[in-house]
């Protein structure tokens, strides 16, 4: 028998959308997925932060029942099924809400290209919001002098608040107040970024999916047509996005 | 063996800790009507904890405020039941306009403010608001005319009608638990000679299932919590009793606190636990006087506290922790969140608290009833509780009966009763539908009054909300729509935005809005928030939705226009910023 053969009657593997994964103890649905090169839709996901399961895009069936695959541990027997027109019909809806929460006017937004809350929805083959608008009034916060936060397009999927705790050791962000009134706040007693420790090449400043959080002066760096989206999918992206593994490499 | 009583008294700051974020953020709202951001910064530097953490505490509670209340804060609540529009009057409204406030809005000269709030658990007292965090019940066109007089005057609450803040306990009917009022200590006592190992199975022998409402084995959560380890284990009882139209746990606190405290000491005594915690909502405050008395008491019979009722070693303390307006803390990881001191936002789970509690050690939570249960398995036996009730619900269930009855209160039935006894004991007799188990419950319609209260059947953490042919259904559905949506804790896209989302298109029905689409779009809606949300809050947020579609769906064709499609805004309204900006108002500044 061959090493392969015997992996799969291993204990450790589970099959997405009828295809064997293997894994290992202690991953996750979405960890052994990705290493094996199978997007499951995420936005609230980051290879190498603490998952939180918050946006609710990388939900799957398994044996039955809906989890979110970046928390749910992967164990033997689990059949899943990930890429179906009921989950994608489902993402396609979330994501539209995500839209309509926030105030996204991507011709007008600098992150446009490069965001992959857009590039979800091309993804998921969104035509239109669907939904009604909710158009939030929240504050913009311009007082860092490299650093913008524009609440209007958070998606509150708490990846800063867990680059800045766990990886930078600054603690900057956190997640405010109940329901849709949920909001992002600064750790500092006036509340603003500009009294805040955090610097351009924190990952907390540089991992939001949207564009709430911007490295100032930056924007047109890279000509429309030319950004990330434009050239790829997020289906392929997301295959190869961790957090950089040494300090030096995050500069 | 001689059993040695030694008299143990208890200091109150041990009991209930007054340096917890909660309660120091309560003294502070009492005392400056708000918490300002300077409070925050300076409660953070005492505690040593990140400004942001007690900024989102702050921000998560509903009876926080960053701005100032009144002099007189009236939060009215909008149950069904004990809600300003139980009856004909909208009281809020009325008393907004005696007092000239708007909701929501400090009076000018700071003297009042008026708003609302979830269910407050006073169904059977009619209309109710908690005044300064005190319940007032049986609000009335009369009363809300002396309130606003008094406010006026300034009379001090003490100086107030006290019969307005009596809180009466109608018992209806009793059964094993409620006519249970033997002498204090015996369940325990009894636990405690027959050894941890067999009182746990006697639980588990009992068949008791969990009363909060989901109805786990109880004896199945005590083995997990016995067996799993940690450095030490923890007791926790959910006092939080938020579903609109329950009220039974109030009156258990109430009445039977003693019999609650020796059940958390048996759990104790099973699971191996040193200490407990009592999590009482903050709506039920009230009670925490009487209730620091009951564990004072039980303190001095040796029921609690170092080596109780004589065996060495064993020592247990119980420390009460009052929460501040947020129904997502009676889910169970939320609640231990919030006894952590931060926002009440469920966990991930698995591991399940049982594992994984209170400071990541192994904790077992369970409800007040379900501890009362438990001690009087203890102290009966589990075949006395089998005989009562049905083959996978064993023993009786409290309810909290309300609405259009003439006699709402507390009834006891062994398990496996119809809705139609019920109702017929509590004098509904033109009921046309019952929401059992409160808005994430179920709603059964006349044609079903055979159904049974069981967790086979319909099951209920205890709510019982009765709706008379006159009542208005989409009201009703509207109002729970606005309790999830008020309620959802924010963490997850399709809770936060599907509950909002849900009440914009109930809107749309009710102002005849609507075509057949926007039904389907209920639908898609509904099971999106329910299949997809975080945690049983967002599961059950839609239940409401669906049952009235199947069971009523008249009430929605009824209003819906035969058309293809119509937006989901009001155009005509929509337009109104644009007509005050341009000060126009005439016929071409109108749709039609
Ligand atoms: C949104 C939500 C609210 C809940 N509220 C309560 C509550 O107020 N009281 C309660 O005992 N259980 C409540 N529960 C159930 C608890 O999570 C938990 O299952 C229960 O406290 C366990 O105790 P039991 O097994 O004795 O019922 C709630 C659950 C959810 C999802
Ligand atoms: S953040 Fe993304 S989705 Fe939002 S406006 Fe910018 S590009 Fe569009
Ligand atoms: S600012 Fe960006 S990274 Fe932070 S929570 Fe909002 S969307 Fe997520
Ligand atoms: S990626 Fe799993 S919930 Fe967001
Ligand atoms: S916010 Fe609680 S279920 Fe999502």
């Amino acid at each position: 028998m061959t090493y392969e053969s015997n992996k799969a009657i291993d204990a450790n593997s589970i099959t997405i959308d009828g295809e064997t994964v293997p894994f290992d103890a202690g991953q996750t649905i979405m960890d052994a997925a990705l290493a094996a090169k199978i997007h499951i839709p995420h936005l609230c996901h980051y290879p190498g932060l603490t998952p939180a399961g918050n946006c609710r895009l990388c939900m799957v069936e398994m044996n039955g029942e809906s989890v979110a695959a970046c928390v749910t541990q992967a164990q033997s027997g689990q059949q899943v099924s990930s890429n179906t027109p009921e989950l994608n019909a489902a993402r396609l809806a979330i994501t539209q809400m995500l839209f309509v929460e926030g105030n996204h006017i991507c011709p007008s937004c600098e992150k446009s290209g490069n965001c992959r809350l857009q590039a979800m929805g091309y993804y998921l083959g969104m035509l239109e919001e669907h939904f009604h608008q909710f158009n939030p009034r929240r504050e913009i916060d311009a007082s860092h002098s490299t650093v913008l936060l524009d609440r209007d397009r958070c998606i509150l999927c708490d990846l800063c608040v867990r680059a800045s705790r766990d990886i930078d050791k600054k603690n900057v962000f956190a997640i405010a107040g109940r329901g849709i009134h949920a909001r992002l706040v600064v750790n500092t007693a006036s509340g603003k970024l500009g009294d805040s420790n955090i610097e351009e090449n924190d990952l907390a400043a540089k991992i939001c999916p949207v564009g709430a959080i911007l490295i100032r002066e930056r924007s047109f760096d890279s000509p429309v047509g030319e950004r990330i989206y434009d050239r790829r999918s997020i289906s392929d992206t997301a295959l190869t996005e961790h957090v950089p593994e040494k300090e030096v490499d995050r500069g | 063996m001689l059993v040695l009583m030694k008299n143990q008294s208890r200091p109150r700051s041990l009991i209930f800790d007054k340096q917890h974020l909660l309660h120091r953020l309560y003294i502070l709202q009492q005392q400056d009507r708000h918490i300002s951001s300077e409070t925050i910064v300076r409660v953070a530097g005492e505690c040593n904890m990140p400004v942001s953490q007690v900024a989102s505490v702050v921000d998560f509670y509903s009876f926080f405020y960053r701005e100032p209340v009144g002099q007189y804060h009236m939060l009215l609540s909008n149950c069904t039941s004990c809600g300003y529009q139980a009856g004909e009057t909208d009281l809020l409204k009325m008393l907004c306009r005696s007092l000239n406030v708007d909701p929501g809005i400090t009076r000018a000269d700071g003297r009042v403010s008026i708003s609302e709030t979830s269910c407050i658990g006073m169904c059977d007292h009619g209309a109710s608001m908690l005044i300064n965090g005190i319940p007032l019940v049986g609000l009335d066109e009369t009363k809300v005319v002396r309130i606003a007089g008094l406010v006026e005057q300034q009379m001090t609450l003490c100086q107030w009608p006290q019969d307005w803040f009596q809180i009466t306990h109608p018992i209806r009917q009793g059964g094993m638990l409620l006519n249970n009022v033997g002498p204090p200590g015996n369940s325990l006592t009894k636990a405690l000679s027959t050894g941890p190992g067999r009182t746990l199975d006697m639980i588990e022998y009992s068949g008791l299932r969990g009363r909060g409402g989901a109805g786990f084995s109880t004896g199945k959560k005590w083995r997990f919590c016995r067996e799993a380890t940690g450095d030490t284990h923890y007791v926790v009882c959910n006092a939080d009793e938020g579903e609109p139209g329950t009220f039974k746990d109030r009156f258990l606190l109430q009445c039977h606190a003693g019999a609650l405290f020796e059940g958390m000491a048996i759990c104790a005594s099973v699971i191996g636990a040193r200490k407990g915690f009592l999590y009482l909502r903050g709506e039920y405050r009230y009670l925490l006087t009487h209730l620091q008395e009951a564990l004072e008491l039980q303190y001095n019979n040796n029921l609690l506290g170092c080596s109780i009722l004589g065996h060495a070693g064993f020592d247990f303390d119980i420390e009460i922790v009052v929460g501040a307006g947020a129904y997502i803390c009676g889910e169970e990881s939320a609640l231990i969140e919030s006894l952590e001191g931060k926002p009440g936002v469920p966990r991930i789970r698995p591991p399940f608290p049982v594992t994984c509690g209170y400071l990541g050690q192994p904790t077992a939570v369970n409800n007040v009833e379900t501890f009362i249960a438990a001690a009087y398995i203890v102290d009966h036996g589990s075949g006395v509780f089998r005989m009562s009730g049905t083959e996978h619900s064993a023993g009786s269930k409290i309810l909290s009966i309300s609405g259009d009855c003439r006699n709402p209160g507390i009834y006891e039935y062994a398990f496996g009763v119809s809705i139609q006894q019920v109702l017929n004991d509590c004098g509904a007799d033109n009921a046309q539908a019952v929401q059992i188990g409160g808005p994430a419950g179920t709603l059964v319609a006349r044609r079903d009054f055979r159904r049974r209260i069981s967790f086979e059947d319909v099951s209920t953490g205890g709510s019982f909300l009765v709706f008379g042919e006159n009542r208005d259904l989409l009201a009703v559905n509207q109002n729970f729509a606005r309790f999830f949506a008020h309620e959802s804790c924010g963490f997850c896209t399709p809770c936060r935005v599907g509950t909002r989302l849900m009440e914009g298109s109930l809107q749309k029905i009710v102002d005849g809005r609507a075509v057949a689409a926007d039904i389907d779009e209920i639908k898609r809606l509904s099971s999106l928030i329910m299949r997809y949300s975080h945690c049983g809050l967002g599961h059950t947020a839609a239940n409401h939705m669906l049952d009235s579609l199947k069971q009523f769906p008249d009430l929605f064709e009824e209003r819906i226009m035969r058309q293809a499609f119509s937006p989901q805004i009001d155009l005509e309204a929509a337009l109104e910023t644009a007509r005050q900006i341009t000060h126009r108002d005439d016929a071409d500044a109108h749709l039609d």
